[in-house]
């Protein structure tokens, strides 16, 4: 954000092709990697083919929620090699809802926004030639792999009544302990603890290269937006994920070696797990949208061409939002008996959150007003995030009301308004990030047509989806079902309807890929023009192996509000 | 395509219960009920179509029939697990067969043993009270005093949200058409304003702040507790059903099953929520309503209620239930509690004062003060609610969760 360059835009031509782009051979390249960008390559890639696992999975429940009765489990009981009986069916389905949830959580949004775009971009941004650690950011991308493999292979081992662990993500006790017998729960469960190690160990080293590693001049008030969300993202990993290591840790020791933590008859209580899962589970979905929040701010600026209003205001609205995401955790438990005060404590607390949350989206409305706005494909999904954003917002404060929560909780209501946050805040967001950086990193340009297409197609079917799923919540229906009354098929056959839309334009997301690699046009180093300022773009697409050798100066007269160079390189 | 895809999967739906089965789930019986129900799937398929009047929906309605079933013949390409489901079909057909027999012949059974005939018949439902309303878009219809205040700030909040998101699409819109880059090729260079910036966060807390007042009330409306004389119920979760027992009715217990599609239908009340033993209340007074499980975390909700109270292995939580007026009341477990989560749904029948009286005890309980010696001299020998087991004398499906005396 802060940040111009074009003074030092000579440097790269200097060194860009002396030692800069000695490249190991493929194995050590790809499989020894200490180089951020190839590191963030793989992380994207990944979080791809975890995407489409994981949306497979979407697809298999909204097939099956189509019309009422029980259509498809037998088939996919019998195809993940469990037995044909009525019961294995219906776990089947609790398996589904399960890894969906994992796999989106730990392995797509996770691993793209942090590891992917967060890999490649916070070092680019601040004028580094790596992270800080480029070995341990190698061990976090393999521990999440590992995590993966984790998970996927606990869907074939027994999970109880059949095969796979039919938890919930939340993994909730006593479900998780004695009510699920066999390995594949402390598979799911493994996995959280490798996809959780690799992400402490890159929050770590992204809050060393933060704070150690910027270009002289470049302070912290004038790093970019996208920047201050990694570091607050890094810092809320940090401090959450060990609470949840610690609690599914508890999980195995009560599953396997006796212990009773989360099971009254020696003592123990199944909502401690649910206090210290959400002590983690709350924060865990702003580390899912701030990098997101960061994403948005760099598109409504670099497309607006003008700077992010408001600057300092958007960075502590994050800082804000971390902080007071983690005092808010028992709003996921409104209905497990908490006493009167807990319960308005946490009311008030949870809808506070909506204040900094508001002045992101106002500011964001505010960069645009009185902008030069081009509709390029990555500020498509940018606004069409803040809108859509904005709806799952407003159903987070309806839900923050304890009394209110009494009628919507647990019920697709619940499940409507995280998927407007993240399958919309979310992944609209690391749509626009993919748009607006796959020139940079690829150094071929997409199809914008595609990319539009692609937008249009996601943006009407999520809302088909999910929107009718606010109806069918009010009205009582609740989530985690395979099956449900009459009077919930018509918004459901809906909502089924809206999957094959989204599904339907992912086809042009996947032929964009292809277009770009095979007939793409070469990319420039600053493809959006004026309006895109930070060091990234006085890089070449794709920056060489090693950049930033000599460091680039960010200039004293620049302030955070004033950064749009004089006369940018094309 | 329906042929393929239908038939033979919904034959395989039918459950091929061995008494080898592994897991948690053996030596429970299912719930007779959903084997026959896909069974009947097509059939009610068709109806529902009929019924149909969106003509585009009609001809999109199929697609994803389409869709599933060229997935699933991919998969059946894959490899010979999916002819394995296609053999399953075969041995599994026969075995129906006998199981739908044999239900019968329990259900007879139990029909003329049972007790309590002589005083009391279920209630019917009333069509679109206390369950949910085809293609409705709002809460249900409340039906009691908290559902009431409740669903007043339900429709303030539901407003509150229409217009914020109403107001950020405006703001939208007008920035897209006088800020594009056509009409305003020279961008400003505008980052700040205090004015503004106070505003929209003050403006936003006041509105939070008018939120929380009302919202507050309700919850302390919530925890009003029930007066010391007021009946308590306990709802006791099961994996996968219900218990209802009454300790100040002389402590008998209702075991609740859901019915299979076929029963619900025959006795008018809508699947999946419909069950064999209600939970039967009186109305008009305030119950003292317990919840707690006995094995994994189960949730006691009613949505026409506004009620919904998680049952915790090891705890005992309590709220007070008010119920304006008799009826039948619907609601399913809201807490995901294993395989059958979703089949083990909730039914309250509120009744007037002396039909829930009658009703105690045509139960084989007690009514608080009348008998108490009766009472007290053989609580055990209370006759429990029959149950309406498809194996008799399985635990499970209906069986009581102690011995019957008989």
């Amino acid at each position: 954000m802060a940040t111009t360059a074009d003074h030092f835009e000579a440097h790269h031509e200097d060194h860009a092709h002396h030692d800069a782009d000695h490249k190991p051979g493929f194995f050590a390249r790809w499989f020894m990697s200490t180089n951020h960008k190839d590191i963030g390559t793989l992380y994207l890639i990944f979080a791809i083919i975890a995407g489409i696992v994981g949306g497979a999975i979407s697809g298999i429940m909204r097939m099956e929620l189509a019309e009422p009765g029980i259509q498809y489990l037998q088939f996919w009981a019998q195809f993940m090699g469990g037995s044909a009986d009525f019961d294995t069916a219906l776990h089947m389905w609790n398996v589904f809802i399960t890894a969906h949830g994992l796999i989106m959580v730990f392995f797509m949004v996770m691993p793209a926004m942090i590891g992917g775009f967060g890999n490649w971009f916070v070092p680019l941004m601040i004028g580094a030639p790596d992270m800080a650690f480029p070995r341990m950011n190698n061990i976090s991308f393999w521990l999440t792999v590992a995590g993966f493999c984790s998970l996927m292979f606990s869907l074939f081992v027994p999970g109880g009544t059949g095969p796979g662990a039919g938890t919930g993500w939340t993994v909730y006790a006593p479900l998780s302990t004695t009510g699920s017998q066999g390995p594949a729960v402390d598979f799911a469960i493994f996995a959280l603890h490798l996809a959780g190690a690799g992400s402490i160990l890159g929050a770590t080293n992204f809050i060393t290269t933060i704070f150690n590693m910027r270009a002289p001049g470049m302070t912290l008030h004038k790093m970019p937006l996208f920047v201050w969300s990694v570091l607050v993202t890094a810092f809320l990993l940090l401090l959450a994920l060990p609470v949840l290591a610690a609690a599914i840790t508890m999980l195995i020791t009560d599953r396997n070696f006796g212990t009773t933590f989360f099971d009254p008859a020696g003592g123990g209580d199944p909502i401690l797990y649910q206090h210290l899962f959400w002590f983690f589970g709350h924060p865990e979905v702003y580390i899912m949208i701030l990098p997101g929040f960061g994403m948005i701010s760099q598109i409504v600026s670099t497309f607006s061409r003008k700077p992010v209003f408001g600057y300092l205001g958007m960075a502590y609205a994050m800082v804000a939002i971390g902080v007071v995401g983690f005092v808010v955790w028992a709003h996921h438990m409104y209905t497990v008996g908490l006493d009167v005060n807990t319960k308005m404590y946490f009311t008030a607390a949870t809808m506070v959150i909506a204040v900094p949350t508001g002045v992101k989206i106002f500011s964001w409305i505010a960069t645009m007003w009185g902008g030069s706005i081009e509709f390029k494909s990555p500020m498509v999904w940018a606004i069409g995030m803040i809108f859509l954003f904005t709806v799952g917002g407003v159903t987070g404060v309806y839900l923050a009301n304890g009394g209110i929560d009494d009628v919507v909780h647990d019920t697709y209501f619940v499940v409507a308004h995280f998927h407007y946050v993240l399958s919309m805040g979310a992944v609209f967001s690391l749509f626009a990030g993919f748009y607006y950086w796959f020139p940079k990193m690829s150094g071929k340009m997409h199809s914008e047509l595609l990319a539009h297409l692609h937008f249009w197609g996601f943006f009407i079917g999520v809302n088909v989806i999910f929107f009718p799923q606010h109806f069918l919540g009010l009205q009582g229906m609740p989530r985690r079902y395979p099956d449900y009354a009459d009077a919930y098929a018509y918004w459901n056959e809906i909502s089924s309807i809206g999957y094959e839309i989204m599904a339907g334009s992912m086809i042009f997301f996947f032929a964009n890929l292809v277009y770009a690699f095979v007939a793409g046009k070469k990319a420039p180093a600053n493809y959006w023009g004026e309006g895109a300022t930070t060091l990234e773009w006085t890089l070449s697409s794709p920056p060489p192996y090693h950049q930033f050798s000599e460091l680039p100066v960010i200039e004293d007269h620049h302030t955070s509000d004033d950064h749009i160079s004089k006369a940018h390189p094309a | 395509m329906h042929i393929f895809i239908g038939q033979p999967l919904e034959a395989s739906a039918i459950p091929a219960y061995r008494a080898g089965a592994t897991g948690p789930s053996q030596g429970r019986v299912l719930p007779r009920t959903r084997d026959s129900r896909s069974v009947a799937g097509p059939e009610r398929d068709t109806t529902r179509k009929s019924a149909k009047t969106m003509k585009i929906l009609g001809s999109l309605h199929g697609f994803h029939r389409i869709v599933a079933s060229l997935t699933m013949a991919a998969m059946l390409a894959f490899g010979a697990q999916g002819a394995m489901a296609q053999d399953a079909t075969e041995t599994t057909a026969a075995q129906q067969t006998e199981e739908v027999a044999a239900a019968d012949v329990a259900q007879a059974s139990s029909e003329d043993v049972g007790p309590g005939a002589d005083a009391y018949t279920p209630m019917k439902p009333t069509e679109g009270k206390g369950m949910p309303i085809a293609k409705a878009i709002d809460v249900q219809q409340q039906f009691s005093p908290i559902g009431h205040q409740a669903n007043a700030l339900h429709i303030g909040l539901v407003w509150i949200m229409v217009i914020i998101s109403l107001f950020v699409l405006a703001l939208f819109v007008w920035v897209i058409l006088k800020y594009n880059k056509r009409s305003n090729p020279v961008p400003s260079k505008t980052s700040h304003n205090t004015l503004i910036e106070v505003i929209w966060t003050v403006v936003p807390a006041l509105i939070l702040l008018g939120i929380a007042v009302p919202s507050i009330g309700l919850l302390s409306a919530q925890y009003k507790s029930p007066p010391k004389d007021a009946i308590t119920i306990k709802a006791i979760g099961y994996q996968w059903y219900w218990g209802y027992s009454y300790p100040d009715n002389g402590e008998f217990e209702v075991v609740s099953n859901m019915l299979s599609k076929e029963e619900a239908d025959a006795v008018g009340e809508p699947h999946q929520l419909a069950v064999d033993n209600r939970m039967v209340v009186p109305a008009g007074v305030p119950i003292r309503l317990q919840t707690t499980a006995a094995d994994v975390i189960h949730s006691f909700a009613v949505p026409s209620l506004w009620f919904k109270l998680d049952a915790v292995p090891g705890r005992l939580n309590e709220k007070m239930l008010f119920i304006d007026e008799p009826g039948v009341y619907y609601g399913q477990c809201s807490e995901l509690c294993g395989a059958r989560h979703g089949y083990m749904p909730i039914a309250i029948e509120a009744l007037p004062m002396d039909q829930y009286n009658a009703w105690v005890l045509a139960q084989g309980g007690t009514i608080a003060g009348a008998e108490e010696e009766e009472a007290a001299a053989e609580p055990a020998a209370a006759p429990l609610q029959q149950p309406e087991s498809a194996e008799p004398g399985a635990p499970g499906a209906g069986a009581a969760p102690v011995a019957p005396t008989a």
